[in-house]
C-alpha cells in the first residue's frame, strides 16, 4: 500500500502534491499546508477567494493513495473550484480518485459547521440557575403526584385480591430482604459499638457509665435502627429499582405494558413498594437487635457491666413506647424509598447516561427524604412526649 | 444506468485468480448443544459487495461476528488480509480490526455522545487527531452519510431510525476502513429510506473502493446493490455466486426465497429500474 507519506511543495508556479494522502498522515499534511499558506504572497493567500490557485499549475499525479480524510484536506486546501475548472488536472488522475474527490466535494459544497447560537456568559449562568430551580420544583411536584398515584392504585387494587401480584412481590422481598440482612446487621453492630464507646467516654466524667446501656438501647430503638436500615435500603434497593425500571423504560417495555392494557404502577411499582413495606420493618428489627448487641459487647468487655445486668436494666428502664416509635417509622421510610426509586426509573430517557443520572438522583433523594422525615418525626414525638 | 455500470466494472474481481480478502474455512460455531455453523467455507473478494442471506436463526450475524472477532469460533480458520485471525496476538489483531468498519443492527451509537463526537471518537483514539480536527472530519463523514450539519450536535435518542443508521454508517466509515461490515442495514427503514441507504452504500463503495460484507433480509437490497450472494442454510454456505446463479439453485428454501411473491416483486422492480 501507500508507504511514502503525503507531501505538498511549491516550486515557482507549480503546486506539487504527492505521496499518500491518508488519515495516518493527516496531521503532518495539515501542518505542511498551514506552513505553505503562510508563505504564500499576501495577495494570493486570501482564503475567501475561491480561485487563489489561478496562478499555479496543479500537479496531483504524484499522489499514491487517498482516503476521505486526505480528500477533504486536498479540497480544503485547493478549494472545490478546480475540480470543475481544471479538466487537464482532473484528466491526469485515476478514475476512482476523481470519483472520491467529487463525492467528498459534493458533501463539502454545503457548509459543514452546525449553526451555533450566541448567548452571553451571564445569561447562560442565570438560565442555568433557573433551569435547576425549575427542575427541582418539578421533581418535588412529580414526587407528590406519583405518591398520590401509587396510593390510589394501592387502594383500588386492595379490593381486588385477584390482581395482587404475590409472586412478583415475594421475589422482590427475597431480593431486598434476606440478602440485605448481613450488611445491615454488620453495620448496625459496628455503630452500636461506637455509640457504646462514646457513651462510656462522656458518661465516665459524671460517674454514670451505667447509663451507657440506656443510651445505646434508647438510640437504637428510637432512631438508629430504622435510620440505618432505611439508608442502606435507599443505597441498595432504590438504586436497583431505578436501574431496573430505567432500562425497561429505555427498552420500551413500560410502553409495551401500557399498550397491553396493563397498569405499570400495578404491575411494576406496587409489588416493589409492598416488598419494601414488608422488608424494611424486618431489617429495622434486625438493625435494632444487632446495634444493641454491639453496645452490649462494649459494655461487657470494657465497662464491667455483665450481660445479666445489661438485660435487667433494659427491662427496667426502657418502655415499649420507644420500640413502637422506631418501628412506626419503618413503613413510612419504606414507602418513600420505594416510590422514589420507581419514579426515577420511570423518568429515564433512552441514553445510558440518563440511567446513571437517575440512579444517582434516586439514591440522593431517598436518603435525603429519609433523614428529613426522621428529623420531623423526632420533633413530633418529642412534643407529644412519647 | 449506474447500477449496471458498477456491476460490470467489478466483474473482474470475481475471477478465482484474485486473492480473497476474507477466507473462511471449516468454521464451526456452537452455543451449548446448539450447532450454528459446521464446516462453513466462504470467500470475499476485494471491492465486491457480498450479501449474506438466510432464514432467521441460520447464524448470519454469528458469522459476521466471528469474522469481525467479536466471537471466538469453536473450529476452523478465518483469514483476513492474508492473516490468520486466530494466530495473531492481541495488538496485531486490534491493528487489523482498525481496517474494519462495522455497522451494528441497532446502530449501537454511544447514547451519551452526540453524533459528531460518536464519529470523532475512533479518530481521536486511533488516528491521534486533536478534538477540533476529529470533529471536523466527523462532520464530513456525517455529511457523506447524508446527514445535515444540524444533526451533528444531536444525541442518538433524538434521532429517527433512518438517521441512526446513517450516523452509524458514518462512524463505521470514520477510520476509512477497507472492509465495511453491515448487519441488516435496511431493517426498520421505510422503503424509500432503505432504497436511499442502498444507493449510499453503492456510492461510497464506488468512491472509496471499499469492500462490503452485508447481512440482510432485504430482497430489494439484494437485487439493487449486491455483486455476489451467499446463502446460509443447513449450518453452512449452501451457495455463493452471482444473484442469477443463486436464484437458479435447486433448494427449497432458495426457491421459496427468490421466487416467492416478495422475491418476484423485488426482481421486477429492479429490472424495471435498470431498463429505465
Amino acid at each position: 500500500m501507500a508507504i511514502q507519506p503525503g507531501s505538498v511543495k511549491r516550486e515557482e508556479h507549480r503546486l506539487i502534491l504527492s505521496g499518500a494522502w491518508v488519515l495516518q498522515h493527516y496531521q503532518q499534511l495539515r501542518a505542511q499546508i498551514a506552513l505553505l499558506k503562510r508563505q504564500l504572497p499576501a495577495g494570493d493567500a486570501a482564503p475567501s477567494s475561491t480561485s487563489w490557485t489561478d496562478g499555479y499549475t496543479l500537479e496531483l499525479q504524484g499522489i499514491t493513495g487517498m482516503d476521505t480524510a486526505g480528500a477533504s484536506l486536498v479540497l480544503d486546501f485547493l478549494g472545490l473550484q478546480w475540480l470543475e475548472d481544471d479538466p487537464t488536472v482532473v484528466a491526469e488522475l485515476p478514475q476512482e480518485r476523481v470519483r472520491l474527490l467529487k463525492t467528498v466535494a459534493a458533501t463539502m459544497a454545503t457548509p459543514l459547521e452546525p449553526p451555533t447560537s450566541q448567548t452571553s456568559q451571564l445569561r447562560w449562568f442565570l438560565a442555568g440557575i433557573g433551569k435547576r430551580l425549575e427542575s427541582l420544583w418539578r421533581q418535588q411536584w412529580q414526587l407528590f403526584g406519583f405518591i398520590g398515584l401509587v396510593l390510589t392504585t394501592l387502594v383500588s387494587t386492595f379490593a381486588r385480591p385477584r390482581s395482587w401480584r404475590i409472586t412478583s412481590m415475594v421475589a422482590h422481598i427475597q431480593q431486598t430482604g434476606p440478602n440485605a440482612v448481613p450488611i445491615v446487621a454488620l453495620l448496625t453492630f459496628l455503630v452500636g459499638a461506637v455509640v457504646g464507646f462514646l457513651g462510656a467516654t462522656v458518661l465516665r466524667d459524671f460517674g454514670a457509665t451505667i447509663y451507657t446501656v440506656n443510651l445505646v438501647v434508647f438510640s437504637f430503638l428510637r432512631e438508629f435502627g430504622v435510620l440505618l436500615a432505611a439508608i442502606l435500603l435507599a443505597g441498595r434497593t432504590a438504586s436497583a429499582f431505578t436501574a431496573q425500571l430505567g432500562s425497561m423504560k429505555a427498552n420500551e417495555e413500560i410502553d409495551a405494558i401500557r399498550a397491553l392494557g396493563l397498569d405499570p404502577i400495578e404491575v411494576l411499582v406496587l409489588p416493589r413498594v409492598m416488598a419494601m413495606l414488608v422488608t424494611l420493618p424486618i431489617l429495622t428489627f434486625v438493625g435494632m437487635l444487632s446495634g444493641i448487641a454491639g453496645g452490649a459487647l462494649v459494655c461487657v468487655t470494657s465497662l464491667d457491666i455483665s450481660l445479666f445486668q445489661f438485660v435487667s436494666i433494659v427491662g427496667r428502664d426502657i418502655s415499649l413506647t420507644h420500640f413502637v416509635v422506631g418501628m412506626v417509622k419503618a413503613p413510612v421510610f419504606a414507602f418513600v424509598v420505594g416510590v422514589i426509586g420507581c419514579l426515577e426509573g420511570f423518568k429515564v430517557s433512552g441514553s445510558a447516561q440518563s440511567v446513571g443520572e437517575h440512579t444517582t438522583s434516586s439514591v440522593v433523594q431517598s436518603i435525603f427524604m429519609v433523614i428529613l422525615l426522621n428529623a420531623i418525626a423526632a420533633l413530633f414525638f418529642m412534643q407529644m412526649g412519647w | 444506468m449506474e447500477i449496471s455500470a458498477t456491476n460490470s466494472t467489478n466483474s473482474h474481481l470475481h475471477q478465482p485468480s484474485v486473492q480473497p480478502l476474507i477466507r473462511v474455512r471449516g468454521l464451526g460455531n456452537r452455543f451449548g448443544t446448539h450447532v450454528v455453523h459446521q464446516n462453513l467455507d466462504l470467500d470475499m473478494y476485494p471491492g465486491e459487495i457480498l450479501a449474506v442471506v438466510g432464514g432467521s436463526g441460520t447464524g448470519k450475524s454469528v458469522l459476521l461476528r466471528s469474522i469481525v472477532g467479536l466471537l471466538r469460533p469453536c473450529a476452523g480458520s478465518i483469514t483476513v488480509f492474508g492473516e490468520d485471525m486466530q494466530q495473531l496476538s492481541g495488538v496485531e489483531r486490534s491493528k487489523l480490526e482498525r481496517r474494519f468498519g462495522m455497522l451494528f443492527q441497532g446502530g449501537a451509537l454511544f447514547s451519551s455522545l452526540n453524533l459528531q463526537e460518536n464519529v470523532a471518537l475512533p479518530l481521536i483514539e486511533h488516528a491521534g487527531l486533536s478534538r477540533p480536527e476529529a470533529e471536523h472530519l466527523g462532520r464530513l463523514k456525517l455529511a457523506l452519510a447524508g446527514l445535515s450539519p444540524e444533526a451533528a450536535l444531536k444525541y442518538p435518542a433524538e434521532l429517527s431510525g433512518g438517521m441512526v443508521k446513517r450516523a452509524a454508517l458514518a462512524r463505521a466509515l470514520a477510520l476509512d476502513p477497507e472492509i465495511l461490515f453491515l448487519d441488516e442495514p435496511t431493517a426498520g427503514l421505510d422503503p424509500i429510506g432503505a432504497a436511499a441507504f442502498d444507493q449510499l452504500v453503492l456510492t461510497l463503495r464506488d468512491a472509496l473502493g471499499i469492500s462490503v460484507f452485508l447481512v440482510t433480509h432485504d430482497l430489494d437490497t439484494l437485487y439493487s446493490i449486491s455483486d455476489r450472494v451467499a446463502v446460509l442454510s443447513q449450518r453452512k454456505v449452501l451457495v455463493a455466486a452471482s444473484l442469477d446463479e443463486v436464484a437458479a439453485t435447486e433448494d427449497a428454501w432458495i426457491q421459496e426465497y427468490f421466487h416467492g411473491p416478495r422475491g418476484r416483486a423485488a426482481q421486477v422492480a429492479t429490472t424495471a429500474k435498470k431498463d429505465r
